[in-house]
C-alpha cells in the first residue's frame, strides 16, 4: 500500500488539472470494476455494479496549489492560490509546474507578519521575461513540489488531501470480495476550491448514502489547537465540519460497524473546513452523507503525515459499509 | 447606438424589465425563440440545422444599484448599495430612483460643516443620502417606494479615439456582445441567455443552464482593469485595449481548460488579439453554470473595464468588436468540429 500511496502523491494535479492522476487510479482500478468514466467535470467515475443500495463514495483528487498571474520584465512569476495556502509554509519551498518547471517561492522586503501573496513570487531561475516565457505562462497552474517521505508506521508528503483518501478507495477496490450493494466511487476533481466535483458527481449519481473519504486535522502536536482527533487512534468518523452535519444514521451506521468489525475509530468534530460530504447531501432532494477522515497533522502544507494504521482502518471501514446490507437507507 | 441605450438603460438585481424589454425587441427577429423564465432571466434560441453541440452564451442584465431602505421625515432617502459598490464614490453624485426616474443627488454635510479628522476620511453608506427636493416624509412617498432602485445618471459616449464611457458596462456589454454574436446565423444550436441577479450571488445562470442543458457554455463579461498609475504592472489583471480576456481562474470557477486552450489557439489563428485575466478575485455566471446538473464545460470571455462598479467605466471598442470576432469563430469552429468538446 506505500507504493500506492507515493505513487498517488507524488502525481501532478493541482485544482482543475487531475487528469494525470485518474489515470493513475484508472489503471489501478479498471479491471476491478463494471465501467470507468470521465464526466463534464472531470470526475472519475468507478462503478460496481449491484441490486442493493447505492452509495456514493467520494474522494478528491485535486491538491492545492498556484497559478501565474504576470511575468515581471526580469522574469519573475507573480502568482495567486488554488484553495487555501498559507503563505508561511511556501517560504523558501518549490513549486512545480506540470512541464516539470521548477521554481522557488521568494518575497519582497517587509515584516513577515503582513506577508501576503502578494508580495510573493516565484523565480524559475530566467534571467528575464522572455526566457521564463519559453518555460511558464500566465494561467499556468503549479502544485508545491515535495518528495514523499516514508517514517515507517507514518508517511509525510504533499497533497495527503486527499491522495490519502484516493489511496483508501483505491485498496478498497481491490480488496472488495462481495457487495450486493450498486457502488459508485467517484474521484471527484475541485475539492479545494468548493467541492465542485462532487456536486455534479452527486447529481448524476443521484445515491441513496452519500460518504466522503477525506483528511482532517488533529489536535495531537505541540500547543495544537483544541480538536479531540490523534494520529494512530484510527478512523476518524465525522460528526461535523463547517460544510455538513452528518446524517445520525450515517455516523451511527459507521460507529456500529466499526464496532463490529473491531476497526479502531474515533469522533470528529472539526470547527472549520468541509468535505465532498457537504456537496453531495444536497444535491437534488437531499442525501443522507457522512464523512471517513483520515487524521493528518500539518494539513494545507507540503508536508502533510499521516499514520499508516489509521489509513488502513479507513480502508476496512469502507469495506464495511460496501458489504453491509444498509438496510437503513 | 446599441451599446449605449443598453449602458443608459436601468435594471439592478431583480428589477431588470427595462434592460429585458430592450434587449427582447433588439433580438426578436435575430431569434428563433425568445421567452422569460421564473426568476426573470430572457432566454433565446436560435435552432441551427445541426443537433448539436448545443452551446449556451450568457450575460447578465443587471447592474450595481442603490436599494431605497427608509425615507426620513426629512423626505431624505436612506439607502443600501446592491452589489459590490465602493461607498466613496457615492458622494455628490446625480441618480435618478425607481422606474419613473425621479431625480436626486446623493447628498453628505458639506465641508464646511464637517470637523477636521471627518474630512480626513471617506463617507460611508450610513452617512449618505438621496435627496430628491423633496421637504418632507408625505412628499417624498408620492414620489418614491422603499425597495425602488437608484441608479447613477451618467451618459454614455465614445471619448478618445477608440474608447467608450459609460455606467453599468458590467456587463451591458456582454449583452451588446452577445446581441452582436446573435446577428448572425449558425449551423448549431445557440442559446443567448440575458441572465438576472448576477451582482448578488449569480442567481439567474443556474437556472438558465439547469432549463437550457448545454453542451457547453461561454460567458460575455464586463471585467476589472486596474492598468492605472500607482498600481504596480502585477496587479493592473487586465488592460483595456489588449483584447478580450480569457479567465483561467476566478472565486467563482476554473473553465474548462480544453476550452480555454481552444479559444487561445483560434484567437492567434485570426490574429484577434487576447489576454489572460491575471488576477483571481471576483466571480461571473459561469460558477453557477459549470456546477449545474451534472456540470457543464465552461468560459469566460471578458471584456477589461476601468473603474468598474463605479459610476461611470472605461472599454475600448477594438476590444468589443475583438471579443465579438473571437466568440463568432469559435461557434464556427464548433460547426466544422460537431460536438466532441
Amino acid at each position: 500500500m506505500k507504493s500506492l500511496i507515493k505513487d498517488l502523491v507524488e502525481s501532478w494535479g493541482p485544482t482543475g488539472f487531475e487528469t494525470e492522476v485518474t489515470e493513475k487510479i484508472r489503471a489501478y482500478i479498471a479491471d476491478r470494476v463494471d465501467e470507468c468514466t470521465v464526466d463534464a467535470l472531470g470526475n472519475l467515475i468507478a462503478h460496481k455494479k449491484g441490486s442493493g443500495k447505492k452509495v456514493m463514495f467520494s474522494a478528491h483528487m485535486d491538491e492545492i496549489g498556484i497559478v501565474v498571474t504576470y511575468i515581471d520584465d526580469d522574469g519573475f512569476l507573480r502568482f495567486s492560490n488554488v484553495g487555501g495556502l498559507n503563505v508561511l509554509t511556501m517560504l523558501g519551498g518549490r513549486v512545480r509546474f506540470a512541464n516539470g518547471t521548477i521554481g522557488v517561492i521568494g518575497r519582497e522586503k517587509g515584516d513577515l507578519k503582513d506577508l501576503t501573496i502578494d508580495k510573493m513570487f516565484i523565480d524559475i531561475g530566467a534571467a528575464n521575461k522572455e526566457e521564463a516565457e519559453q518555460k511558464v505562462s500566465v494561467g499556468d497552474f503549479a502544485i508545491c513540489h515535495r518528495e514523499f517521505a516514508d517514517l515507517g508506521q507514518r508517511l509525510v508528503a504533499k497533497s495527503m488531501d486527499d491522495r490519502i483518501g484516493c489511496a483508501v478507495l483505491v485498496e478498497a477496490i481491490r480488496r472488495l470480495d462481495h457487495s450486493d450493494n450498486d457502488l459508485y466511487f467517484v474521484f471527484s476533481t475541485q475539492e479545494e476550491v468548493g467541492l465542485r466535483g462532487a456536486r455534479t458527481a452527486a447529481y448524476g449519481i443521484d445515491p441513496d448514502l452519500g460518504i466522503a473519504i477525506d483528511v482532517t486535522r488533529t489536535g495531537d502536536t505541540p500547543e495544537a489547537p483544541r480538536m479531540d482527533v490523534s494520529l494512530g487512534k484510527g478512523a476518524a468518523i465525522k460528526v461535523k465540519d463547517a460544510s455538513v452535519i452528518a446524517h445520525p444514521k450515517v455516523k451511527q451506521l459507521m460507529v456500529r460497524l466499526a464496532k463490529a468489525n473491531r476497526i479502531k475509530h474515533q469522533l470528529e468534530v472539526l470547527e472549520a473546513g468541509g468535505t465532498d460530504a457537504g456537496a453531495i447531501h444536497l444535491t437534488k432532494s437531499g442525501v443522507p452523507s457522512g464523512t471517513i477522515s483520515i487524521p493528518c497533522r500539518y494539513v494545507h502544507s507540503p508536508s502533510e503525515m499521516v499514520d499508516l494504521g489509521d489509513v488502513e482502518n479507513c480502508v476496512e471501514l469502507v469495506l464495511a459499509i460496501c458489504r453491509d446490507p444498509l438496510a437503513e437507507f | 447606438m446599441l451599446l449605449k441605450r443598453l449602458s443608459e438603460a436601468c435594471g439592478g438585481p431583480g428589477q431588470e424589465g427595462e434592460v429585458r424589454d430592450l434587449i427582447r425587441s433588439e433580438v426578436k427577429d435575430l431569434v428563433d425563440q425568445a421567452t422569460t423564465d421564473a426568476l426573470g432571466n430572457l432566454i433565446t434560441v436560435k435552432n441551427g440545422t445541426k443537433a448539436g453541440p448545443k452551446v449556451m452564451i450568457a450575460a447578465h442584465m443587471d447592474e450595481v444599484a442603490l436599494m431605497i431602505m427608509s425615507i426620513e421625515k426629512s423626505g431624505l432617502l436612506k439607502f443600501h448599495p446592491i452589489g459590490g459598490i465602493d461607498p466613496r464614490v457615492l458622494v455628490a453624485k446625480t441618480v435618478v430612483v425607481g422606474k419613473n426616474r425621479v431625480p436626486g443627488v446623493i447628498g453628505s454635510k458639506p465641508i464646511h460643516l464637517q470637523r477636521p479628522e471627518e474630512r480626513r476620511k471617506a463617507l460611508g453608506v450610513e452617512e449618505l443620502y438621496i435627496d430628491i427636493g423633496a421637504a418632507k416624509k408625505e412628499e417624498a412617498e408620492r414620489l418614491v417606494n422603499i425597495g425602488d432602485l437608484a441608479y447613477f445618471t451618467t451618459e454614455f459616449a465614445t471619448i478618445g479615439p477608440d474608447k467608450f464611457k459609460g455606467k453599468a458596462l458590467d456587463d451591458r456589454v456582454g449583452c451588446a456582445m452577445l446581441i452582436d454574436v446573435l446577428r448572425d446565423n449558425y449551423q448549431i444550436p445557440v442559446y443567448g441567455a440575458f441572465t438576472v441577479q448576477e451582482e448578488v450571488g449569480l442567481r439567474g445562470a443556474g437556472t438558465a443552464a439547469y432549463q437550457i442543458q448545454p453542451d457547453l457554455a461561454l460567458v460575455l463579461e464586463g471585467t476589472t482593469a486596474a492598468d492605472v498609475p500607482e498600481t504596480p504592472k502585477h496587479k493592473h489583471a487586465t488592460t483595456v485595449g489588449k483584447g478580450p480576456c480569457l479567465t483561467v481562474m476566478d472565486s467563482s470557477v476554473i473553465p474548462d481548460p480544453r476550452l480555454v486552450a481552444k479559444l487561445m489557439q483560434l484567437a492567434h489563428k485570426h490574429n484577434i488579439p487576447v489576454q489572460y485575466r491575471r488576477n483571481t478575485a471576483g466571480g461571473t455566471d459561469a460558477g453557477k453554470i459549470q456546477q449545474t446538473g451534472t456540470g457543464i464545460p465552461v468560459a469566460v470571455i471578458a471584456l477589461p473595464c476601468r473603474y468598474i462598479h463605479s459610476p461611470v467605466a472605461i472599454g475600448s471598442q477594438t476590444d468589443y468588436d475583438n471579443a465579438v470576432k473571437l466568440v463568432k469563430v469559435f461557434l464556427r469552429s464548433l460547426e466544422e468540429e460537431g460536438g466532441d468538446q
